[in-house]
């Protein structure tokens, strides 16, 4: 087997194993540990879009929303129908929480699509309002939707997730995007990142990587919302508004575009700041907000970037 | 009929104070290229400085209420043209993308600053100008109305002046038009942007006092929704085209009221977004805009 494959399959068993002795641990850590795991999955994929291609999506919690909701709706909805009165057995739970999760990147995919293909067109600055906005439309559109609980949002979702879940979607993540990037048909979103006009000029048909690479990327933001849907218990459109997109990009960001490896470190310690400076909890957006642009003033390629030679986009 | 004159008067007073704004975000874009996040926020202590201004001149009266408007759009000024030469002028030459992050963090320093400074919860604006209501055949007029839309036209009259009839107007031009070209000319681009920051953030001061005077509840958060419609409208209008700005948020304010005084009325905020994007698709350099093809 190939050496990625293997890594993913330890990482599994790994995942597995520590689930059998999370009773061991203070739920505090777990409940940290969930929540770096979402925001990693959250960074590697917007990594995707951001970093690897070289677009500027700003949309990324709009379909992190789209996973939550659909997913929820799933185990919700459909949950009591098959699993019965007595909630099923471990395995029945497990299988239709998979189920939901895949549908929520699923449905998160299909958003992507819908996005992209109109807006990828577009460039830069543009592109991000227009993400932007699209995000802010699936925010207000969930308000709106009494199904799905309007603006009070949806409430009593069953806590699946654990950090076997949690883990075992990081692994998958992280395993999907390093050898999609590294494959031959990879190159192509480092080659429409570098240079786009070039890329077209040898053949790459660009806006395909383009579509490709959002609807990938909303695909794990999908699966991450369905997480954290089922983590949180309760979810609220006002939860995935445009703060929620602009702290994954700050994640990806300060990991330095394109690396994954500078992102999942990013996204650990900006999701364990908060936890840290707890004592100066007022300041804490403050401090958040003055060290983003010293970062970007003095490190432009990003803190944990540290390979030299090659220039942010 | 006497309904939609109505809610046309509201859009145009709300369309008004948009413009006001989307002129700040297209003249940073016409100079810098960039869209300045940190506007909305400027807009928002234009606010507060109007608030607390507020407090030391008598209430009602035209003379305290103008002299507000003043010191409110120079305060601002100073800010814009501070942000400015503290986080932008150092990534000068820096990709686009460094650059919006920064005015990303720069807009969120400004709320949170703002969150600690005047504390998150909204308070009250107070009464600047003296208070009328005028009944024209079955319309009312509100004095704050009137003067939102008297101001933002004299403001929008003496910009064009400064643009099209001032030596350093045409140093703008020059720089929106070619930047390095006009540094060969001999024109100081760091003085002509930092003006134009300067003028953007004066009338953004001046959009968000007069927003205060027709929603007087202000808190650090206001600015966001304002200035991403705003920006909005400086699309719309086509970006870096100052009349096109002014049509753009009169455009989108008037739209904006008439959907919310519908049915779909909760839809009110998505309504921008979904102009944006069909702008962006079918005409992407705006109403008034041109397209520019661009060359390897």
């Amino acid at each position: 087997m190939p050496k990625p494959h293997l890594a993913l399959l330890a990482a599994l068993l790994a995942a597995y194993g520590l689930q059998q002795y999370a009773d061991h641990f203070d739920p505090y850590y777990l409940d940290v540990l969930t929540g770096v795991g979402i925001n990693v999955i959250l960074a590697v994929s917007l990594n995707l879009v951001n970093g690897y291609t070289g677009q500027f999506s700003l949309g990324h919690a709009g379909f992190m929303s789209v996973g939550a909701y659909l997913s929820a709706a799933v185990t919700l909805l459909l949950g009591p129908r098959l699993l019965g009165d007595d909630g099923g057995t471990a395995f029945q739970q497990g299988a239709l929480f998979l189920a939901a999760l895949l549908a929520g990147g699923l449905a998160a995919a299909g958003a992507g699509l819908l996005v992209g293909v109109p807006s990828l067109r577009l460039r830069g600055d543009y592109l991000a309002l227009v993400t932007l906005g699209f995000g802010e439309i699936i925010r207000v559109t969930f308000q709106n939707v009494e199904f799905l609980g309007g603006a009070l949002g949806l409430n009593g979702i069953p806590p699946y997730t654990t950090i076997f879940w949690v883990l075992a979607f990081v692994a998958i993540t992280v395993f999907v995007i390093t050898c999609l990037v590294h494959s031959t048909y990879g190159r192509g979103f480092l080659a429409t990142h570098d240079d786009e006009i070039a890329a077209a000029a040898v053949g790459l048909n660009t806006t395909r990587y383009k579509i490709v690479a959002f609807v990938i990327g909303a695909f794990f933001a999908g699966i991450a919302g369905g997480l954290y849907g089922h983590f949180k218990l309760t979810i609220t459109p006002t939860g995935f508004d445009f703060t929620k997109s602009i702290e994954i990009v700050v994640m990806v960001i300060l990991g330095g575009m394109g690396n994954t490896v500078g992102v999942i470190l990013a996204a650990i310690l900006l999701t364990l700041l908060p936890e840290v400076l707890r004592p100066v909890a007022e300041y804490r957006t403050v401090l958040y907000s003055f060290l983003l642009i010293v970062l970007m003033l003095a490190r432009p390629q990003g803190l944990l970037n540290f390979r030299f030679g090659r220039a942010a986009p | 009929m006497s309904e939609f004159l109505q809610q046309l008067l509201n859009g145009l007073s709300l369309g008004a104070i948009y413009a006001l704004i989307a002129l700040g975000y297209t003249m940073v874009y016409g100079v810098l290229r960039f869209i300045n996040f940190a506007h909305s926020d400027v807009f928002m202590v234009g606010a507060f400085l109007g608030y607390y201004l507020g407090k030391l001149v008598p209430a009602g009266t035209w003379w305290g209420g103008l002299a507000v408007l003043a010191g409110a759009m120079i305060g601002c000024a100073v800010l814009g043209m501070t942000i400015e030469r503290l986080a932008y002028r150092p990534l000068r030459g820096a990709p686009t993308l460094n650059v919006l992050i920064t005015a990303i963090g720069v807009s969120l320093l400004l709320e949170s600053t703002g969150q600690v400074v005047f504390g998150a919860a909204p308070r009250n604006f107070p009464v600047l100008f003296p208070v009328r209501n005028f009944a024209v055949g079955g319309l009312i007029l509100g004095s704050n109305q009137l003067i939102v839309i008297a101001v933002a036209v004299v403001l929008m009259i003496a910009l064009q002046l400064v643009v099209y009839r001032t030596k350093i107007g045409t140093a703008m031009r020059a720089v929106a038009l070619n930047p390095k070209a006009a540094v060969l000319m001999g024109v100081n681009n760091d003085v002509v942007i930092a003006f134009t920051f300067g003028l953007g953030s004066a009338l953004a001061a001046a959009g968000g006092i007069l927003y205060a005077l027709n929603y007087p509840s202000i808190d650090p958060l206001m600015g966001v929704m304002p200035g991403l419609k705003a920006f909005v409208a400086a699309i719309l209008g086509g970006i870096g085209n100052i009349p096109g700005a002014a049509l753009g948020g009169l455009i989108l304010g008037t739209v904006e009221t008439f959907v919310g005084g519908s049915q779909w009325s909760t839809y009110k905020d998505a309504i921008a977004f979904a102009i944006l994007i069909v702008i962006l698709l079918f005409r992407p350099a705006g109403l008034l805009g041109r397209f520019t093809v661009e060359k390897v």
